[in-house]
């Protein structure tokens, strides 16, 4: 059963990494960051069967950072979207020294 | 006082120990009192570069005259270049009377100290041993133990007596002929700081501590004859002196370093013992001598570093008369009867340092016999019987070197003093009417004796000295020193030597004869000089005529006594021919110091035979009175013309004006090639190129370089940062499943 979930989350992680990777709309690299964390999730909930209630609560932290991060993150999309008119991340290049 | 005193006598130690002779250490001490005196008065007022040292404004006319000379044209009236008005009110420094009685005051306690001293050495009978004074330990190296210790012994008494009487002498001259200096207080610290150190190098009891003073005698050497600093030409002769001796300095490095290595003593007693396993006439010995004679050739100005001493001449006559002649140029002969136990066993190395002087000594001469410049002809006279000293000590007849030492002190200070005296008279009266012509040169004098009459019966007293005539001091020195040659040439160990194939005897009736000329002609250019000064119409000028006076007894006091000194100074080494006194004075009080060398390289010949000693005087009596006559005749006052009128000299009297041209193929041959390539190779090619270009600028250009490589990674796009994250993370997580 552990192997078989460690699998799954592991397919979804990697999902997760090819689409913050490939994609450029904000919005959709957003949520593949989300579909990342849910896999970490899974692991969590997966090794808590063998380990101990411990990774069951780790995982109601991850929600919480997460539902905070999307709050924020998804308001900084809108700002940006409202500045630029853009939510392409190829034209968004302010991130530098 | 009295128990110590007598518990010292039960424990045997040495007859000095609590006498006054415990009080060495003040005696230095006391002119370093005065410096740091007269050095915070100099430093309390403000400098004002006004006019008033006593030769001064007639710098630009001057210059111009002289610029065909090089760089050896440097005198005492170029201070501070002329401003065109010679009229400004003389300022004399505010705290000249403080000055005035400090700088003197610590060098007469000085000097009756060192006299104290001395009737406590004459009151403790036989002294083999030398009083030897620790006072810290200096230098604990490995197995390298220096102490700073003083060594109170014949040799050094004599060298302090010489150096706080005379520069006591020079002291109170300088308190008139400085007296409108503005720079007052500074010249007295200057000059009490250099009798400090000159009393640590004659007071040293080793070799390290020697070259303390021996460099510090030079500091203020530099500091004195760039004392009117403004003047470029004062500093650029500073500069040449500071420099020269240089490189004679290193020679007494590598001398030290080398006995270090063979001895493992720096100390006189632990050289002196550590000689006796080295072998005679050894590869070591004799190069550790030369190496000390190199860093004696340049502080006693012979051939080949000779140079810096007639330019010396830019610094005020006072200087003139102290440090170059009278004390500091004789360091080189003090450092070789001090090392006598190893001159004494390298008979080449003494070859070579008779042949130098005695070169030196016709050299030199032959120049001083075309001078124009009354301190110039003095400076050469100095290089010249510098070496007489050197071919003295050279000789192994180190009494006879050390007893010119002291004539010459006495005669040639009295002549700088003189010429100091002319030249205060000539520049008053030029200043009084605004005149610019030249105060130091001859052509420009003449006739001075019915206005200066102390000053010319003094300095004929000086003449009459230094030409060899008896009973005056300079007959009985140079005699003894050419007598001693001529026996050694006869029979002894340097005879026996050979250098260049050449057998050692050669050599030396060689230096014997080349003393003879020298005397002959110090005879007639110290007899042209007087003619030309004292004798003959006056060449003044008209106007300037009613201002000629003599100088204030401040300065015509040391004269008088240094004219007695002259003329009596003989009697303290008088010759077995002459018993007007004791006989042999001098050379019995230094039998402890350098009797046993000077047997050695006697090597038991007896003494020369009585016939050929009255020869050999007769000789050089009638070679001095030969020179005199010769100058007394053939040179007429009355033709000579002052220096604006006169002509060029032509043929061999030009070479012989412009020195042989030896500045000016030292500048072709050494200072340009250095110049050159310090220029080109080291400034432009090293510095600007090598270290500036690759290393400094280099260095950060390659910071910049790197810098932009990484600033290529910041693009600011997201994606590109996350695949060098998720990059990163695989290769962590890679280097750890690898492990």
């Amino acid at each position: 059963m552990l192997a078989e979930a460690l699998f799954f989350s592991a397919v979804l992680f990697a999902i997760g990494v090819v689409g913050v990777l490939t994609r450029r709309n904000a919005i959709i690299v957003f949520m593949c960051v989300e579909l990342m964390l849910n896999a970490v999730n899974l692991t969590f909930v997966a090794f808590a069967q063998s380990y101990g209630a411990a990774g069951q609560v780790f995982v109601f932290f991850v929600m919480t950072v997460a539902a905070a991060e999307a709050a924020v993150g998804l308001a900084i999309i809108i700002a940006l979207f409202r500045h630029r008119q853009t939510v392409d991340l190829q034209n968004i290049n302010l991130l530098k020294g | 006082m009295i128990p110590l005193l007598q518990a010292a006598a039960t424990a045997g130690t040495h007859p000095l120990t609590g006498t006054i002779a415990e009080w060495v250490w003040l005696v230095p001490l006391l002119p370093l009192l005065g410096f740091v005196i007269n050095g915070a008065l100099s430093l309390a007022s403000v400098f004002h570069a006004g006019p008033g040292d006593p030769a001064l404004a007639h710098g630009e006319a001057h210059g111009v005259d002289d610029g065909g000379h090089g760089h050896a044209a440097a005198h005492d009236d170029d201070a501070h270049g002329a401003t065109g008005d010679d009229h400004h009110p003389v300022v004399r420094h505010r705290f000249a009377g403080v000055a005035s009685i400090v700088g003197p005051g610590v060098l007469i306690l000085s000097f009756l100290l060192a006299a104290a001293i001395f009737l406590a050495m004459r009151g403790a009978g036989e002294m083999t041993a030398p009083f030897i004074q620790r006072y810290f330990s200096w230098m604990p190296v490995g197995d390298m133990h220096i102490d700073a210790a003083f060594q109170l012994d014949q040799l050094s008494m004599m060298m302090t007596l010489v150096v706080t009487g005379v520069g006591m002498l020079i002291h109170l001259f300088s308190v008139g002929y400085m007296q409108d200096d503005p720079g007052y207080p500074r010249f007295f610290a200057y000059l009490n700081l250099f009798v400090f150190f000159m009393l640590v190098l004659v007071l040293a009891g080793n070799y390290p501590l020697l070259f303390i003073g021996w460099e510090g005698v030079g500091v203020c050497s530099y500091l004195l004859i760039g004392f009117w600093f403004s003047d470029k030409v004062n500093s650029d002769a500073g500069k040449k002196a500071f420099i020269v001796n240089r490189i004679g300095d290193v020679g007494f490095l590598i001398a030290m370093f080398m006995m270090f290595a063979n001895m493992h003593a720096l100390d006189f007693t632990g050289v002196r013992e550590g000689a006796a396993s080295l072998p005679f006439g050894g590869i070591v010995v004799t190069t550790i001598c030369l190496f000390l004679f190199l860093g004696c050739a340049g502080k006693s100005a012979q051939i080949p570093l000779y140079t810096w001493l007639p330019d010396a001449m830019a610094g005020p006559t006072p200087v003139s008369a102290l440090i170059h002649a009278a004390t500091m140029v004789t360091a080189g002969v003090y450092l070789i009867a001090r090392t006598n136990v190893l001159f004494s066993m390298a008979p080449v190395a003494q070859l070579v340092v008779v042949i130098i002087g005695a070169l030196t000594a016709i050299f030199a001469a032959s120049i001083g016999l075309k001078q124009w410049d009354i301190k110039k002809v003095l400076a050469y006279s100095t290089v010249s019987q510098l070496g007489y000293m050197f071919i003295g000590v050279g000789s192994g007849a180190y009494v006879s070197g050390l007893f010119h030492l002291v004539t010459h002190a006495f005669f040639k200070a009295l002549l700088f003093l003189g010429s100091g005296s002319v030249i205060f008279a000539m520049h008053r009266a030029y200043h009084h009417t605004d005149n610019h012509d030249d105060a130091q040169d001859m052509r420009n004098m003449g006739g001075l004796k019915q206005y200066m009459p102390v000053t010319f019966w003094l300095m004929w007293i000086a003449t009459l000295a230094i030409a060899g005539i008896p009973p005056f001091a300079g007959f009985f020195s140079k005699d003894e020193i050419l007598g001693g040659l001529f026996a050694r040439a006869q029979h002894s160990t340097i005879a026996s030597a050979s250098l260049f194939g050449i057998p050692g005897s050669g050599w030396l009736y060689f230096a014997y004869l080349l003393g003879l000329v020298a005397a002959f002609m110090t005879a007639t250019y110290m007899t042209r000089m007087m003619i030309y000064t004292f004798h003959g119409p006056n060449r003044t000028g008209e106007k300037e005529r009613g201002h000629l006076a003599e100088a204030p007894w401040i300065m015509t006091g040391p004269l008088v006594v240094l004219g007695i000194l002259s003329a009596i100074g003989g009697w303290l080494n008088l010759p077995e021919f002459a018993p007007l006194g004791r006989v042999g004075a001098l050379e019995h009080w230094l039998d402890p110091v350098v009797g046993e060398s000077t047997a050695r390289v006697m090597a038991g010949a007896g003494e020369t035979s009585a016939s050929l000693e009255y020869t050999l005087v007769g000789v050089a009596i009638l070679i001095a009175v030969g020179g005199i006559a010769l100058a007394w005749t053939r040179l007429k006052p009355e033709s000579l013309v002052p220096k604006r009128e006169a002509a060029p000299e032509e043929g061999f009297e030009k070479v012989l004006v412009n020195k042989y041209y030896v500045d000016e193929i030292y500048d072709k041959t050494i200072v340009e090639p250095v110049v050159g390539v310090s220029r080109g190779l080291l400034w432009r090619g090293i510095d600007a190129g090598l270290i500036d270009g690759v290393g400094v600028n280099g260095s950060a250009y390659l910071a910049r370089f790197v810098g932009w490589i990484g600033s290529q990674f910041q693009s600011g796009q997201l994606g590109t940062y996350a695949w060098v994250l998720v990059a990163g993370v695989l290769a962590v997580l890679g280097a750890f499943s690898i492990r």
